[in-house]
């Protein structure tokens, strides 16, 4: 489901702007690089592939991909924080938005020069192959499609679970939430905000890792400029569910995802504009977002 | 055990304090009162951290501190009650006292420090798993001083803790604050309500635009002709 890889890059937008008010645009490009992590993990460390069927990777090969891919994405993530955003915390806001944007550019560039520009093959799943891998280029249907799109879901409802875990059962979670909520104060607890901050990015990386892996068994490509659209999609998802809240992330995300392969089924050309349409009305009627709180732009 | 040294504090280019010599006994409740904006916070700010001195020295159990950042000086035993409470109100009222003893990692001592600031504050225990951002003023004061002892700080910073709370609020909270020290912690304590703080005060610091206009013995601030028409409301 497109709406599951959704709620998880939004997580890491809604998350990172819950602790700095900072809209993370080069959220979507670490998602970008957690799938080509994913992809050349696969090809060199020769992860489980099914017998005799070198495009075809086991669920074990899937998990380890992502297992990779997301401690890959939480590095880059914490490094964007500390070379980027760190540095700019008592600037004002819209320098470090410009700088995200910034960031984000030459994830994208800088991606196409390393991995080209072209999109790369990405392994199927096991037990998602239709009989012929080339009759099923280009939208498929059947049972084989189903099947890989309720793995994508079991895997991102677990992982929104382990979150929601970490951030009322831990800690560091609960630091976490009091960060986003005063910083100063939480910095009287003894909490290093720093490393809550830093924390809060490798989290949020490491799920954006997940989902590009995700996106690649579901797709069957990957291409360097793959964060682009799928990071406006995740970001808008996250303003509807109510920006700083996780579960309205999930819930954003989902809407998003199960509108858009609604409105595709019937109208391809149409289903951006139409989904858009649903958002911005959806804002319209509640400007906070559905889980969002009124109080939540007082800082 | 505490001890501000020619302390000057800027924010920006505006100048907050200027050379500011202020000292804390182990033991003792001091108070620093003065009108709004003579730098009563930023003087607890500089202490926790918040604020870098431009000049001057902060110093705590003879090591320097000024400079450090606040969730190192919270680890060697200096807390805080910031002014206006700020509690975390999307937390729960044990999930604020989690926080306050954030730097601790001996579940005994905790749990029985919790059970202090319950003895003390018997509505938060009642209220324990209730939102933050749910209590009343009153109630959310009570969690900041909460919050604030569960690091068991050596030394307790109060800001205008008595600020919008109801007369009969203002004397439990003053009574608290006694107790307080009377179990060991050395306070220093800020307020607008100049009489109340200098009768459980042993000294007081009187600032005015930034500098230290008189310290005394509370005693002999109270008594003190000039401090009952300028802060006392005679
Ligand atoms: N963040 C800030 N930026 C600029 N100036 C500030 C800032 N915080 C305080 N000031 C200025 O510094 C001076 C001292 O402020 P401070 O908050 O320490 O006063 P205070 O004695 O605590 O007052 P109050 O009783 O109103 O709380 C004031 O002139 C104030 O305007
Ligand atoms: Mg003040």
């Amino acid at each position: 489901m497109l709406g599951s890889i959704y709620a998880l890059i939004a997580l890491g937008y809604t998350m990172v702007y819950g602790v700095l008010r900072l809209i993370n645009f080069a959220h979507g490009d670490v998602y970008m690089v957690g799938a080509f992590i994913g992809l050349y993990a696969w090809r060199y460390l020769g992860l489980p592939s099914e017998e005799g069927q070198a495009q075809v990777v086991s669920t074990a090969g899937l998990l380890l991909m992502m297992l990779i891919a997301m401690v890959g994405a939480a590095a880059l993530g914490v490094l964007i924080e500390r070379v980027a955003y760190r540095p700019l915390r008592r600037a004002p806001r819209l320098t470090a938005l410009i700088t995200a944007i910034g960031v984000s550019m030459l994830l994208e560039y800088g991606g196409q020069l390393v991995f080209g520009t072209t999109k790369q093959d990405y392994p199927w799943l096991a037990g998602t192959v239709p009989s012929s891998i080339g009759s099923a280029a280009g939208g498929s249907s059947g049972i084989s499609i189903d099947r890989v799109d309720v793995i994508i879901l079991v895997i991102a409802v677990l992982l929104v679970v382990v979150l929601q875990i970490i951030v009322h059962g831990t800690r560091p979670g609960k630091a976490m939430r009091a960060v986003a909520f005063d910083r100063e104060a939480a910095s009287l607890m003894g909490i290093n905000t720093d490393t809550i901050i830093a924390l809060t990015f490798i989290v949020g990386s490491a799920f954006a890792g997940a989902a590009g892996v995700l996106v690649g068994v579901r797709n069957h490509y990957v291409e360097p400029l793959m964060g682009l659209t799928a990071g406006i999609k995740a970001f808008v998802a996250a303003v509807v569910g109510g920006i700083g809240s996780i579960p309205g992330a999930a819930l954003g995300g989902l809407i998003m995802g199960l509108s858009e392969e609604a409105v595709r089924a019937f109208y391809p050309e149409l289903a951006d504009a139409v989904v858009f349409g649903v958002l911005i009305l959806i804002l319209v009627l509640r400007p906070c977002g559905l889980i969002g709180s009124q109080t939540a732009e007082k800082v | 055990m505490l001890d501000i040294q020619d302390v000057e504090v800027y924010y920006g280019a505006i100048q907050a304090l200027y050379a500011i010599n202020v000292s804390v006994q182990e033991g003792e409740i001091v108070t620093l009162i003065g009108a709004n904006g003579a730098g009563k916070s930023t003087t607890l700010r500089t202490i926790s951290g918040l604020v870098r001195p431009r000049r001057g020295r902060v110093r705590f159990m003879d090591k320097d501190i000024s400079g450090l950042p606040p969730h190192e000086v919270v680890r060697l035993g200096i807390s805080q009650s910031p002014e206006g409470r700020r509690v975390f109100s999307n937390l729960s009222v044990f999930e604020n006292l989690e926080m306050g003893a954030y730097v601790r990692s001996d579940p005994e001592g905790m749990a029985s420090d919790l059970e202090q600031v319950f003895g003390l504050f018997p509505r938060l225990r009642e209220r324990a798993k209730q939102g933050a951002g749910t209590l009343s003023g009153g109630e959310q004061q009570m969690l900041a001083i909460g919050r604030a002892l569960m690091s068991r700080p050596k030394l307790l910073l109060l800001d205008e803790p008595s600020l919008g709370l109801a007369p009969f609020l203002v004397r439990e909270i003053f009574g608290i604050i006694t107790d307080i020290r009377s179990k060991g912690t050395t306070v220093l304590l800020v307020e607008q309500n100049a009489r109340q703080a200098l009768s459980i005060a042993d000294r007081g610091y009187v600032l005015e635009t930034g500098q230290v206009l008189i310290s005394d013995t509370a005693e002999e601030l109270l008594a003190s002709e000039m401090i009952q028409k300028a802060y006392l409301g005679e």
